[in-house]
């Protein structure tokens, strides 16, 4: 199929479709940080993790809705603060869940898988009932919009952009948190050997909810970046949540290096899938692929090197 | 002069006044014996029908609309004095985005409710679901999406267009007006897109002789749509016709936009998105790209005049109508006219009055039921605005519909 084009305009085709992959990417990982944490480093399966996310969008369709009735000249500039506040607003469900719900449970793996569940459905039926049924998109601010166009023929969209900008930013943010902070260090001890680390004096209980919040909260500002690329109904996050626990599982549990490599991997496959095949065939291609190498890992890219307890 | 104006004026108002008294409908002059003979739910003065759409789940966005329309017209045809003197009652179900629940539900409102009529349904999947439960259970439908036709029941009356109606007269009007000659067929992968793209194939390459240079589908909910943008791009297909449904619409219109493809470059006709789908993409990121449709919250004639009003009022200013939410209003209305006609609510009996059933009120003009059990109507082309709404550019005659269309299969 490419025999009949010229040299510089496979060159566009080729660059853009790199970065579509690229963007896929960020797109998956974002997805999968804030559960790959939870998940990893407490064990615990958010079901809800989707949820979480429509939390995050349905706040910036707040902000969105606010800033043109009371404040129309802030347009601009209201989306980095409405991210923040999605953020906010995700982590402090997800405090409130953890000392609801989760702190329970944490004895009990598999109960958690339902408990979050249940979650899921209510928080759905929540938005139901405060957004109603049909898909609303906030208004976004021009800057986001259109394309950045280095030559003639290549179009590099904005917010392709502007979502890889900020997965870089809340990963780098993510791994500094967890390897060069005090609070980073007391979660990777909690996770080693939760009774030694409550005998040297850390407060688990507090780091628990500590993880588990900023995960929700990740998954807020996961939601909040969704916003430019599709739209958000009540069950966004079920259609979400798929991807995400195929990028966690498929990267292997409890190390966040697995989960940037497994979203690079399904996000290349996919996206060149997609381009030399056709949208569901290269989806196919894509799933059984992660079988196929699952099968032979049943661990995942990268296994676990902590002793469980 | 002027009295004898003025006494006839009067005359003539008590005359009509008569005329309405005497045509009056009441309940008594029908007793229920004689126009319920199959135990459906009837009494002296109510008749149950049900209303099976997804009030939740990924089809929720298109189905709100036809939810509100159907109720806007049961209420109007209720202040009107019910049908046959009997007020409607209705029993709404919700089928929740999900085929088998359809089929549950269709079937709790046909053996437990004993509905006389029922509307609803909205995708072709959830059509299928509950068709053999209607013609098992010998119940009524009033179905109102514009579907991929190859079907006719005599349980279900299909007030949407059927494919051929929707999608030969879109193409010869885009190929005439744009001199299209390459076309790129888009849509979500399901019944509807895969045999409206088949008819639009056969269309292009035997009747206009053009080229389809690339078909791809998508699953429903699909967000992501780097890959499909870059081989348009490759392609540089005349137009793009577009099949997509559901959530995945804002996805494919925004990234659209954000790659630069907008309708200055591209020409894009879509059979999928009416103005209750533009609301959620926002006018901004489809101006200018046109819509193949039977009918437009935009068109100027009085019934729609009227009939925006008064969904207006009761939905509040900011509603929207688009294709299929007036289908559905015209299902009640159809229902109402068939069952008079018939004198009866058995569904054979209105099954079997049917066919030429005429409403002059109807929002999109004059349409009549065909042997076939669908409607003839007309087709209108609309090129979207930034506020949501479409400017009309083309309307054709009357279409006859053909549910199995010779030489597209």
């Amino acid at each position: 199929m490419l025999l009949a084009y010229t040299s510089s305009e496979l060159t566009s085709i080729f660059t853009m479709q790199g970065f579509a992959g690229l963007s896929l990417f960020s797109v998956l990982l974002l997805m999968a940080l804030g559960l790959a944490i939870i998940f990893g480093q407490m064990g615990v399966i958010n079901m809800a993790h989707g949820e979480f996310m429509a939390a995050g969008a349905y706040t910036v369709y707040l902000c969105s809705t606010l800033t043109t009735r009371f404040a129309p000249s802030f347009q601009s500039y209201y989306f980095l603060i409405a991210i923040v506040t999605a953020f906010v607003v995700a982590a402090s469900l997800g405090l409130l869940v953890e000392w609801g719900l989760i702190r329970f449970l944490y004895k009990r793996p598999l109960d958690t898988l339902l408990a979050t569940w249940g979650l899921s459905l209510i928080m759905q039926q929540a938005f139901r009932s405060t957004f109603g049924a049909r898909e609303v998109t906030p208004t976004l601010p021009d800057w986001l919009m259109g394309s950045f166009k280095p030559t003639e023929s290549i179009d590099i969209p904005i917010n392709g952009v502007f979502v890889m900008g900020l997965t870089l930013f809340i990963t780098a943010l993510v791994l500094f948190f967890t390897f060069k902070t005090r609070a980073g260090l007391r979660m990777r001890a909690t996770v080693q050997n939760r009774v030694m680390s409550s005998a040297v004096g850390i407060n688990t209980k507090l780091v628990d909810r500590l993880t588990f919040a900023i995960g929700c909260g990740i998954a807020g500002v996961a939601g909040a970046a969704f916003t430019t690329i599709g739209s958000t109904g009540p069950d966004s996050g079920s259609r979400y949540i798929v991807d995400t626990f195929l990028v966690v599982v498929f990267g292997g549990t409890a190390s966040l290096l697995g989960t940037m490599a497994s979203a690079f991997g399904i996000a290349q496959t996919q996206s060149i899938s997609e381009f030399f095949l056709q949208g569901t065939m290269g989806k196919v291609a894509t799933l059984l692929a992660i079988v196929i190498i699952l099968m032979i890992r049943p661990q995942g890219l990268f296994a676990s090197k902590v002793r469980r307890a | 002069m002027k009295t004898l104006k003025i006494t006839t004026r009067i005359l003539l108002t008590f005359l009509c006044t008569g005329l309405i008294s005497t045509q009056q409908i009441v309940g008594s002059d029908f007793p229920t014996a004689k126009i319920n003979t199959t135990g459906l739910a009837v009494t002296d003065t109510e008749v149950t029908v049900g209303q099976l759409h997804s009030a939740s789940g990924t089809m929720a966005i298109s189905e709100t609309g036809s939810i509100q329309a159907e109720q806007l017209a049961i209420e109007q045809i209720n202040a009107m004095g019910g049908i046959l003197g009997r007020k409607i009652k209705i029993i709404v179900e919700d089928g929740q985005s999900d085929w088998p629940t359809f089929a549950e539900k269709a079937k709790k409102l046909l053996v437990n409710d004993k509905v006389a009529a029922v509307f609803g349904c909205w995708t072709s999947a959830s059509r299928k679901a509950v068709l053999p439960v209607f013609e098992k259970e010998n119940g009524m439908l009033y179905y109102p999406t514009f579907y991929e036709g190859l079907e006719q029941s005599k349980n279900v009356i299909y007030t949407g267009q059927e494919a051929t109606q929707q999608i030969i007269a879109g193409l010869d009007w885009i190929a005439k007006e744009k001199k299209a000659k390459t076309f790129y067929l888009i849509g979500s992968d399901y019944i509807w897109p895969r045999t409206s793209n088949k008819i639009a194939r056969k269309h292009i390459e035997n009747m206009l002789k053009g080229t389809v240079v690339g078909e791809e589908y998508y699953a429903l909910g699909s967000t992501s749509f780097g890959s499909l943008i870059n081989k348009i791009k490759l392609k540089k297909p005349d137009v793009i016709y577009a099949i997509i449904v559901g959530g995945s619409n804002v996805a494919f219109y925004k990234q659209l936009k954000a790659a630069g493809i907008t309708s200055a470059k591209q020409t894009l006709l879509t059979i999928s998105t009416t103005e209750d789908e533009v609301l959620g993409i926002g006018g901004e990121n489809l101006v200018g790209f046109y819509s193949a449709m039977k009918y437009f919250q935009s068109l100027t004639n009085e019934n729609n005049t009227k009939f925006v009003a008064a969904f207006k009022a009761k939905y509040g200013k900011n509603a929207v109508i688009g294709d299929v939410t007036q289908a559905a209003y015209l299902g009640p209305w159809l229902w109402k006219a068939t069952v008079e006609k018939a004198g009866s609510f058995d569904i054979d009996k209105v099954a079997a009055a049917s066919p030429g059933i005429e409403l002059t009120t109807a929002p999109e003009g004059y349409v009549k039921l065909h042997d076939n059990h669908h409607l003839w109507s007309k087709l209108r082309i609309g090129k979207w605005r930034t506020d949501g709404q479409a400017d009309v550019l083309y309307e054709s005659a009357l279409i006859e519909p053909d549910p199995f269309p010779k030489g597209y299969q």
